[in-house]
């Protein structure tokens, strides 16, 4: 009995512990509830579609896709093109994707063919592979655009006259999904307040008794991210799923039971950069400024963060870790700049947390990773042992 | 007849590992095959499942016939079309899945869905209903009560077994399955329950090749028992005219009736007259010897080897022979004792405990160890020969040093290149000299600087592993004579593990055999050869044990 409330809390650490740093930060940062369910349901609408793009190379057991920032550079393209010819709104964000997604497709065959080479090793190896990359795309962004490839846009370039200006103003496709279905829930006196400032007949507008203030539901990318869960859960049935599931679990047995092992992991790869890439142009569009060189750099890291504080591990992650993750993680981002500042004067302390507790979870999430297979070691020796002769 | 074999053969390398097998099947026939380890059993597999290993050293001789029609499989899926069906001795299940989904594994049910036209079959979805209906057929069709929705990490042993053979009955179409020791790790009554579904399924017309090694159950349930021994068949005979103790004499090659109580070595006839000597003289038995090496309840967790419960006591200026089959734990238990593996239970040397799970505790109470994996774990191989012999010494004992300890040392290069040459000289070691690299020796000579490496730590005890594995067969006679000699000389107390029986029992003074992960029996070397050999194929002799001592 001990023992099994003992692996409940193991199994479940990380949230247990940010949950409680939550429960801590929230009264020390006095935000109002009303602020705080807003910048969430921003951040989910921003960050969820990249953390879900994780889960399918999980399951085909290849651990954390570190190389999903491929995918990521491949929507960012996309971006500076409709950029460039001034596409704007909902076409120009799906002009973004349709550009972005053969990129991607070639960049995961790419990284999928290299982690077939490095079985084992998938994790590290994918990160090191998003360094390479973001070599190979510093220099079309930098080098070749506006040079050889013809940028026409002026303002999109350095004043050189070749090479991506650093910050790009995404102001044409700026909120375009999030405000694709514009929704407000407020309460009933702050809901004629913010029809009265927006002009009334473009929101539909929910009324909430005792709400107080209003809050902007970004509706649009909720249902984007809502048909991409149920593509997971349509995924997962298929017989391509039930395959990658067979290969993260044992590799020889679904290679003699005659799956394609390697392509199989290259799909699951491919899948996942592609998705990356959407996720990165949903984020930018939420974000509206892209910093060229800078924006993929840490979609790959807090993802996975994210991910991990939602109780994912590197073999096993489920679409509720991705919203428990991405609630408690931005929470935390949320809270705790002010509460260090109410705290110790300091609103720094808030952001050297962040990224010292991004990087720090990833590490023990390995760890205990590791520490978990070693308890599982253990006991398929007792269980080989028999009940003679151990001590 | 279901299946025909007709004259087939195969050679590695010019080393003929299979001659002459000719023997047909008909369908719902149980066939019993047997044969020790090397007999060629897992060659004619090969062969009949195309492996690439077989193509790809250059095919094999004769011909396969099934149905009357010459076939030829250039890969295992090839002959899983033909209806041709194989259980795995480890097994090639998905721990996280259910019985259904292992079942149907890569076979599933699927619905039709109008996206497979676009793409594949992939993307349809799984019918669970229709899979799991198939699968509990499957299961019932052995006469066992599984759960189809069991997960496969939470059944006992043998019930994975049984989703195995399940496995290969669901394929609608195979009539021939190969069965690679099945019960090897099913208790009794599992191995029972086994054994009735087997023969259930051959009354409905598959026919069952069954390759054990505990005779017993192939006398019970085989109609036919096929003997292969170092390549060929020895025997192809009804189940009832054969007793145990004839089969067992047919695999290990000695009649019962001839009471021979020194084996000869027939590829190494110098070995003989040395044996001779050895055994007569048996000097160490005079000696009033004391336990050098006490090892309690010693279980041992070694991939491939694992030990379970083992015991035994070696005298000191002994030499000790732990023999078995491949995968019974025989390997497990030096590598054990030296830490090399995660072991436990207790093991004494000259009545102190030795620490467990600490190579460097073991080679400081005097023990010396040469590997098995002599390439791996035994050499450096690019380094040089005075390196490797002198390398454990410098490390673990402090010597071909120059300088003070802990503050500044150096490797003295002058009394290693001594040492080396030593045993150059000593054993015969063909080299250009000692800065020669290790890696560019042949087998033998390799396996010589292994035994000098040992020797350089001046051991109490010494453990050896397949001292003459892959070394042609004058270098054998070297090898050995030298841990004779060795013994003799210093009076060092010897255990070899060996997977040669017939090495053993001319070398040691008392052998051991290890039998799924236990001691099944010790006997003194001039025991008959079937002893061991009844030994090894799970018959706990204890009786015979009792009677040779």
């Amino acid at each position: 009995m001990m023992r099994k409330l003992f692996d409940i809390i193991a199994g479940n650490a990380v949230p247990a512990v940010f949950i409680l740093i939550s429960a801590f930060a929230i009264p020390l940062s006095g935000y109002s509830a009303t602020y705080l369910v807003q910048e969430l349901l921003t951040r989910i609408g921003r960050n969820s579609f990249l953390i879900l793009s994780l889960l399918i190379p999980i399951m085909a057991g290849m651990g954390l896709n570190f190389g999903m920032v491929l995918g990521a550079m491949a929507g960012q393209i996309g971006l500076l093109f409709i950029y460039d010819w001034g596409v704007v709104g909902l076409p120009g964000m799906i002009l973004a994707c349709l550009i972005g997604t053969p990129i991607a497709i070639v960049l995961g065959f790419f990284c999928g063919a290299v982690l077939n080479r490095a079985k084992g090793r998938e994790m590290v190896t994918s990160y090191i592979l998003g360094f390479f990359i973001n070599g190979v795309y510093q220099m079309f962004v930098l080098y070749l655009m506006g040079w050889v490839i013809p940028i026409t846009n002026p303002t999109l370039l350095l004043s050189r006259g070749y090479g991506v200006r650093n910050a790009v103003s995404l102001v044409g496709i700026r909120g375009v999904l999030d405000n694709l279905i514009p929704t407000i829930i407020a309460g009933t006196d702050s809901a004629k307040q913010f029809i009265n400032i927006n002009g009334a007949g473009t929101f539909i507008a929910v009324h909430v008794p005792y709400l107080n203030g209003a809050i902007r539901i970004p509706l649009g990318t909720l249902i984007v991210i809502g048909l991409f869960c149920l593509f997971i859960v349509w995924f997962r049935k298929t017989k391509l799923g039930q395959d990658m599931r067979a290969i993260g679990q044992n590799q020889a047995v679904a290679d003699s039971a005659g799956i394609a092992v390697n392509r199989t992991r290259i799909i699951a790869i491919v899948i996942s950069t592609v998705l990356a890439c959407y996720g990165q142009i949903i984020y930018l569009q939420n974000m509206g400024t892209l910093n060229t060189y800078n924006s993929h750099d840490q979609a790959g890291m807090f993802s996975i963060a994210a991910l991990l504080i939602g109780g994912a591990s590197v073999s096993r992650a489920s679409i509720a870790n991705v919203f428990v993750g991405v609630i408690l993680f931005h929470l935390m981002f949320i809270v705790a700049p002010m509460a260090g500042k109410n705290l110790v004067g300091e609103a720094q302390i808030g952001e050297y947390f962040r990224v010292f507790v991004s990087y720090g979870i990833i590490a023990i999430a390995l760890v205990l990773h590791a520490w978990k297979r070693n308890r599982e070691r253990e006991a398929a020796r007792r269980s080989l042992r028999g009940n003679k002769g151990g001590e | 007849m279901l299946l025909q074999l007709e004259h087939i053969g195969k050679e590695f390398y010019g080393n003929r590992v299979l001659a002459d097998i000719s023997f047909g099947i008909e369908p719902g026939e149980i066939i019993g095959l047997v044969g020790e380890n090397g007999a060629g059993k897992s060659t004619l597999l090969n062969i009949l499942f195309g492996m690439p290993v077989i193509s790809s050293t250059g095919g094999y001789e004769g011909e396969i016939q099934l149905d009357g029609h010459r076939v030829h499989f250039t890969s295992p899926n090839q002959a899983l079309e033909a209806g041709i069906g194989m259980v795995h001795q480890e097994f090639s299940l998905i721990p996280g899945f259910t019985a259904t989904e292992n079942i149907l594994l890569n076979r599933e049910v699927l619905n039709g869905s109008s996206m497979s036209y676009v793409f594949s079959d992939r993307v349809s979805t799984l019918n669970r209903e229709a899979m799991r209906q198939r699968a509990s057929d499957a299961i019932h069709t052995l006469g066992v009560n599984i759960s189809p929705d069991m997960v496969v990490s939470e059944m006992p042993v043998g019930y994975k077994q049984f989703i195995e053979i399940a496995r290969e009955i669901d394929r609608k179409n195979t009539r021939l399955l190969f069965l690679d020791e099945p019960t090897a790790v099913l208790t009794e009554q599992e191995a029972e329950i086994l054994l009735i579904a087997l023969q259930k399924l051959a009354r409905q017309g598959i026919a069952i090749v069954f390759i054990s090694h505990r005779l017993s159950e192939v006398k019970t349930l085989c109609s036919r028992i096929i003997v292969l021994r170092d390549g060929r068949l020895i025997t192809d005979s009804p189940a009832e005219t054969l007793t145990t103790r004839e089969i067992a004499s047919l695999m290990v090659g000695r009649e019962s009736t001839r009471k021979e109580e020194v084996p000869e070595i027939s590829d190494a006839p110098v070995e003989t007259g040395s044996v001779d000597d050895t055994l007569n003289a048996a000097p160490k038995k005079k000696k009033k010897p004391k336990p050098a090496l006490k090892v309690e309840h010693l279980w041992v967790d070694m991939p491939g080897e694992t030990v379970r419960d083992v015991s035994f006591e070696v005298k000191k200026g002994e030499i000790f022979g732990i023999g078995g089959l491949a995968g019974h734990g025989k390997l497990g238990i030096p590598n054990g004792i030296m830490g090399l593996y995660p072991a436990g239970g207790k093991v004494r040397l000259f009545g102190r405990r030795l620490t467990l799970n600490k190579p460097r505790a073991a080679l400081g109470r005097k023990m010396a160890f040469v590997s098995e994996d002599r390439r791996g774990v035994g050499l450096l191989l690019d380094e040089p020969l005075d390196w490797n012999i002198t390398f454990t010494a410098m490390q673990t004992q402090g010597r071909f040093l120059l300088g003070i300890p802990f503050i500044f040392q150096m490797r003295n290069e002058h009394a290693m290149a001594k040492e080396t040459k030593k045993f150059i000289e000593s054993l015969g070691i063909k080299c250009t000299g000692p800065k020669q690299k290790a890696g560019e020796l042949s087998g033998g000579n390799q396996q010589k600087v292994c035994l000098a490496k040992a020797f350089v730590l001046r051991p109490d005890i010494l453990l050896i592993c397949e001292p003459t594995r892959g070394i042609d067969i004058g270098a054998k006679t070297l090898v050995l004579d030298t841990l004779r000699e060795y013994n003799k000389e210093h009076g060092t107390t010897i255990i070899i593990t060996s997977s040669e029986l017939e090495e053993l029992r001319s070398v040691c003074d008392r052998v051991a055999i290890v039998d799924k992960g236990e001691i099944a029996g010790i006997l003194p070397a001039s025991s008959p050869a079937e002893e061991f050999g009844m030994l090894m194929m799970g018959e706990k002799m204890r009786v015979a044990l009792a009677a040779t001592e």
